[in-house]
């Protein structure tokens, strides 16, 4: 997950639609499907595989995955586009017909128009029977997407600094969790958590409490249906948790000049306790380990500090969907692309992630997470596409970095008025949305 | 064939006619591809509830401008203009300043022009991180400051008044030496007879200024003040760069970029858009209007 260059490429992207601004609107309403070829030998044809790794594209992992596809489909040539600012540069080409074959569903793209974009990959009570997040890409039964990787919110931390300050076990509640971060401070030189303010969307992260606070995995569909910063409701907890963290000097000292490629080496060495991230970051995190020299086995992962009935919970969720274009001239060779990648690829295990097969076992850093028990839910995203209407429609952005960048800023006490009053006022932006879209 | 010289000439004089529009077809067409063609569309965009890639699109009608002229925290941002207009008086004030000097005969006079300039040179994106680095804590600015025995330990992006001082102060360092350009050559086009009768007149380089290098220059100093305030109603890349407009330095532009990448909302940004548009257009046309735009004459 290359995250690190979104503002810059943001910035670029979004300068350059201002400058060329963009002509046309592409998509038709033929419904297509991209079936699965039967007989490997047969399928050619040369494909472009938009990706947004570029670092995996660069240092030639990508190719090694072609090759390795190669040797099952000889016929097919695969070619990767590495895309550094993935999500506004396939929304300005997704007005043309020209976006590769294999692609990923940008965040952009609402969930009804899929249809008009994506090659169906079948329908979803076939899917699902072997494959998680079916639902996330279903429109009227078909599914249009699959996630090679899942992924599970939860805090990367060090292990060794934690024990340092005498905290032996997860905390379960957040009052705990915020004593835990006081004991690293008072007993350790570490930062106790690290909110990566100016990097932006570590902090657009938090919203993936949503979920694991009340188990509950009709938590989509509350906020879709209701105030998502009602007391006790899932982003109304974590946010004052983040709140309390800041609050209480518990971050770093200048939140507003942080440095995402640094904290990870930070993290690693144990000047950083802490931070709010997700499965994916872990291996970025022993990487970093190893090039400072430390031991990789330090950086531990923990889930969000609530319990229900004596069990922590933890949501697993899908990363970008790939899906076939549906004026791709090669869609059986974009099929087969998009199944060999998720079953057989190795890329999930490669980047220490959770399958997108439901009979394959967690990986091995979850290892902790099996043995205390913690229960793994998938949330209903019935009515996702709802939600980020909603979203957009009130400005709010629980996708974007924004409110909570306030909402540090306001724990800092740089920003004017209570947490109580901000969070009520998200609320009302929030459900007088819900009510303009719902009509 | 000696029998018709007029009509060769009359072919030629066609030619000649058509000669200059041939050498504008490129430049045109480039000017009409990137630059009307697509502000026209950003015009059609603004009646529309266009979300940037969904296929469909409603016309709104004036719905987009209704909503921009009543959401009062859509203008708000325009307060954050403030700091880079008085970052721009400086600038300017600065740029003219050493215009001035190393338009006469100083030691390493083209060093220093190199070095005002240098910055200019550089990509805006490059000058965001780099300054990002310089306002770290415990970074360049800090270190410096520390070599002097000052140690304040403030948190220069931290409250929303110093944030946007420091990246108004990023914007002079970026700007100086394009203005700096501008008046210098503006005041070396001033014909040297007039230094050289002023010294000898035994003016002093106060009065050299005051009376022939400021009023040599006006035109280009009127200019460069119009692109000073239209760059401070728009100003972009710095803050968007270095703090994504957080903690207080949100400008209408980086605004405009949230509504139409953020929240989707390309119709209402184009809208935007062409409100920042007009607004501009109606400022340079105030100021035109104070100083006219009348020839330097100084013999």
């Amino acid at each position: 997950m290359n995250r690190r260059t979104t503002a810059l490429a943001t910035a670029l992207g979004a300068a350059a639609l201002l400058l060329a601004g963009c002509t046309g609107t592409g998509g038709t309403t033929k419904a297509e499907d991209a079936k699965a070829p039967t007989d490997p030998a047969t399928v050619s044809g040369t494909i472009t595989v938009l990706t947004q790794r570029t670092d995996l594209v660069a240092d030639g992992t990508m190719d090694r995955y072609a090759a390795a596809f190669n040797r099952t489909y000889p016929k097919v040539k695969v070619k990767f586009q590495a895309l550094t600012n993935y999500e506004s540069e396939v929304k300005i080409r997704m007005n043309t017909d020209n976006y590769g074959d294999v692609l990923l569903i940008p965040g952009v793209v609402k969930k009804s128009d899929y249809p008009k974009f994506f090659a169906s990959l079948g329908t979803r009570a076939e899917r699902s029977k072997k494959y998680r997040f079916t639902d996330f890409t279903t429109v009227d039964g078909k599914v249009y997407g699959q996630s090679p990787i899942g992924v599970m919110p939860g805090f990367v931390y060090n292990k060794r600094v934690w024990k340092q300050a005498g905290v032996g076990q997860w905390p379960t509640t957040p009052a705990e969790f915020l004593a835990d971060l006081k004991a690293i401070k008072q007993k350790t030189g570490a930062i106790p958590y690290y909110t990566n303010f100016a990097a932006q969307w570590p902090l657009t992260s938090w919203t993936f409490v949503n979920g694991s606070v009340h188990c509950d995995t009709g938590a989509t569909t509350k906020l879709a249906d209701g105030n998502p910063w009602a007391q006790g409701a899932d982003l109304r907890v974590g946010d004052t948790l983040l709140y309390d963290i800041v609050h209480q000097g518990l971050a770093e000292k200048d939140p507003t000049t942080t440095n995402w490629e640094a904290s990870k080496g930070q993290l690693a060495q144990g000047k950083i306790a802490t931070q709010w991230l997700g499965t994916w970051a872990i291996i970025q995190f022993q990487d970093a380990a190893k090039k400072a020299g430390v031991n990789p086995d330090d950086i531990g992962f923990m889930p969000f500090p609530t319990q229900v009935g004596g069990k922590f919970c933890a949501v697993v969720g899908p990363d970008y969907n790939q899906a076939v274009n549906i004026h791709s001239k090669h869609k059986e060779a974009a099929r087969a692309w998009i199944d060999w990648f998720t079953d057989n690829s190795g890329y999930d295990k490669d980047n220490l992630a959770i399958s997108p097969l439901k009979n394959a076992p967690l990986p091995v850093v979850l290892k902790p997470y099996e043995d205390a028990g913690v229960k793994l839910i998938e949330l209903d995203d019935t009515d996702g596409a709802k939600v980020k209407l909603i979203d957009s429609e009130s400005e709010v952005g629980i996708n974007t970095p924004d409110y909570r960048q306030k909402l540090v800023d306001l724990a800092r006490g740089v920003g004017s008025g209570s947490l109580d009053d901000f969070l009520t006022g998200l609320g009302t932006k929030w459900t007088e949305a819900e009510k303009r879209v719902g009509s | 064939m000696p029998g018709a010289p007029g009509q060769a000439r009359r072919r030629g004089q066609g030619w000649r006619a058509l000669t200059p529009w041939l050498f504008l077809l490129v430049p045109l067409a480039l000017l009409i591809t990137f630059t009307y063609a697509p502000i026209a569309d950003m015009v059609a965009y603004s009646f529309t509830d266009w979300d940037g890639v969904s296929p469909e699109l409603h016309y709104t009608g004036g719905h987009n401008y209704a909503e921009i002229f009543t959401r009062q925290d859509l203008f708000e941002v325009f307060f954050v203009s403030g700091y880079y207009l008085a970052a721009s008086a400086v600038q300017i004030v600065a740029a003219l300043y050493f215009a001035t000097i190393l338009s006469f005969k100083v030691r390493f006079r083209n060093f220093f022009k190199g070095v005002l300039f240098f910055p200019s040179l550089i990509n805006g994106v490059a000058i965001g991180f780099v300054f990002l680095y310089f306002f770290q804590d415990g970074g360049t600015l800090d270190t410096v400051l520390g070599l002097f025995g000052v140690h304040t330990g403030h948190a220069w992006l931290g409250t929303p008044v110093s944030a946007n001082i420091s990246l108004a102060g990023v914007s002079v360092w970026r700007y100086t030496g394009l203005n700096f350009v501008l008046f210098l050559g503006a005041i070396q086009s001033i014909p040297g007879e007039l230094y050289e009768a002023a010294e000898l007149d035994g003016a002093s380089r106060w009065q050299q200024f005051r009376y022939i290098i400021a009023p040599g220059i006006k035109p280009v100093v009127t200019l460069t003040v119009i692109l000073s305030v239209s760059g401070s109603l728009s100003v972009f890349e710095v803050p968007y760069i270095m703090t994504g407009g957080a903690t207080g330095t949100e400008t209408f532009v980086t605004q405009t970029v949230k509504l139409a990448f953020q929240y989707n909302k390309t119709g209402l940004a184009s809208a935007a858009a062409v409100v920042l548009l007009l607004i501009v257009l109606a400022v340079t046309w105030v100021q035109r209007r104070l100083v006219p735009d009348d020839r330097a004459d100084l013999v």
